[in-house]
């Protein structure tokens, strides 16, 4: 199989396409997590 | 066996298609993870199913149940009837996936999860509880078969210098779904409830809807890398060395092979010993420490064990990079027996901390083995149908799901039938499951390279 190297794009439109997908995910992940610790916190009361 | 053009369709689907998805230059690799993670954190819900359980039970009575409202026994069916569902969709539709692409096999897995949603919706609203099963439990358990192995490969192929943390990454999502899950669907149904609805007929519908949505917005962000592709800076080994082959085995061969059922034994005792626990952390935490963990702070102590299996996932995967998958799942058993044998201890000295912390990184290590055994099953039978033969795999999962729990549950019925103390009736449970993480052990040290004679021809790799 023949390699060929492929260059990332790592500025401009490609940054905030990046920012918006993983704020996508990251955002009620985050609102998961805090929930979890929010009521984990009761355990150690 | 049909080529990947023949795989293609036309008309109005055709942007699903594997032809559609190779990325164009300039794309960037890190946009693959969040696309992988819009399907795990939707199918982690599963694990988040049993807050309907009580609303379900009062659907006539709605203040509490009727004579003919359903049983706790009927609907705890339909976790199990999705759990099987999983693993049979994993394991039948592998080739088919590894054939299609993610994004039409993403898309799939939308439809399937999502419309299973809205199925169900319709049995809760008339009350038919088939129709839940049918919804829920098949379509929907076929989705998160799809949809748990569709991102695996396609993550493997664009970060072939850090498989470990690229498929921890998407597992990761599988154990945090139920964080979002669970207060989002208690948080809707008070939103849906009325003096003559409990409100799962509409949460269903609008999870459905919004499951549908996210998990078809990772359809159309995933991308696959064009042939020869190889990151910056990556050389690809021409060698193999020790359990890392450069070579191919086809899904059927591998079945043939012995490595595949001790990998399929590592993954079911590690699972097992895991969810055993899982399953009986709330009711054990309150019989362990009676009178010092509420019922409120057991349901904290549940959340944290999930957030724990969420981050051990992408912890122990990214580590797997570094010190072997073999080193990895070894550490799992040896440290995992060590801290089964001594949790007894914490009840008896009554250290609550001890106890949290050493559930806390038992439950790492269980995510830890969901998340490695994708790279583990890439280094030994090279990636071209590593995402069909984990399919297979994962009905050591589904094993593990029954085997698991039962251990569990009947051996502390076991012992508190002979008059052993609830506070003490899980010791035995913790050394038998000691010992079956010791059996884990001894498989994983029996692993060694695929003989030659199951490799693929290098010309029919690519076909």
């Amino acid at each position: 199989m023949t390699e060929t190297t492929h260059h990332e794009d790592v500025s401009g439109a490609n940054k905030i396409k990046l920012v918006l997908a993983w704020s996508f995910v990251g955002i009620p992940l985050l609102w998961g997590v805090f929930n979890t610790l929010a009521k984990a916190a009761l355990l150690f009361q | 066996m049909a080529s990947l053009a023949q795989a293609d369709s036309r008309g109005l689907f055709s942007w699903l298609d594997r032809s559609h998805t190779v990325a164009k230059p300039g794309f960037s690799r890190w946009l693959v993870p969040p696309a992988a993670l819009c399907v795990h954190l939707c199918i982690g819900q599963v694990y988040a199913f049993s807050v309907f359980n009580l609303p379900m039970t009062r659907l006539i009575g709605i203040t509490e149940s009727a004579p003919d409202d359903w049983k706790l026994t009927q609907l705890g069916w339909i976790f199990s009837i999705a759990i099987v569902f999983l693993g049979l969709a994993a394991a039948f539709t592998g080739t088919w996936l590894d054939r299609v692409g993610p994004r039409k096999a993403m898309f799939a897995a939308a439809l399937c999860f999502g419309g299973g949603f809205l199925i169900s919706a319709f049995g809760v609203h008339t009350h038919q509880l088939w129709i839940v099963y049918l919804g829920y439990g098949v379509l929907g358990g076929c989705g998160l078969g799809l949809g748990y192995i569709s991102p695996v490969k396609t993550l493997i192929t664009w970060f072939p210098d850090r498989p470990g943390m690229a498929t921890g990454m998407a597992i990761m999502g599988f154990g945090g779904g139920a964080m979002i899950a669970s207060p989002l669907s208690v948080w809707l149904m008070s939103q849906f409830s009325s003096p003559t609805n409990v409100g799962v007929t509409g949460t269903f519908i609008t999870l459905g809807l919004v499951y549908m949505f996210f998990m078809m917005m990772g359809s159309v962000i995933v991308r696959v890398p064009p042939k020869g592709w190889a990151p910056e800076g990556y050389v690809a080994p021409t060698e193999s060395k020790k359990l890392i082959t450069t070579a191919h085995v086809h899904v059927d061969e591998a079945l043939k092979t012995p490595q595949f059922y001790l990998l399929w034994g590592v993954l079911c005792l590690n699972v097992t010993a895991g969810i055993g626990v899982l399953s009986q952390a709330s009711a054990m935490s309150q019989e362990m420490f009676p009178g010092r963990i509420s019922v409120l702070a057991a349901s904290g102590f549940v959340g944290l064990l999930s957030l724990f299996n969420m981050l051990g996932r992408f912890f122990w995967a990214s580590a797997s990079d570094f010190i072997g998958r073999r080193n990895t799942y070894m550490i799992f058993f040896a440290l995992g027996m060590a801290l089964y044998a001594i949790v007894p201890w914490t009840g008896a000295v009554g250290s609550i901390v001890l106890f949290v912390t050493f559930y806390c990184i038992i439950m790492t290590m269980y995510g830890g083995g969901f998340a490695t055994i994708p790279a583990y099953l890439k280094d030994v039978f090279g990636t071209r149908y590593v995402g069909a033969i984990h399919g297979r795999l994962l009905t050591a999962w589904s094993a593990a799901g029954v085997f698991g729990p039962v251990l569990v549950n009947y051996i502390r019925e076991y012992q508190i039938n002979n008059g052993v103390p609830k506070a003490e009736a899980y010791s035995v449970t913790m050394y038998i499951m000691a010992s079956l993480l010791l059996v884990g052990f001894i498989l994983n040290w029996m692993m060694r390279p695929v003989d030659e004679r199951h490799h693929m021809d290098p010309k029919d790799v690519d076909a």
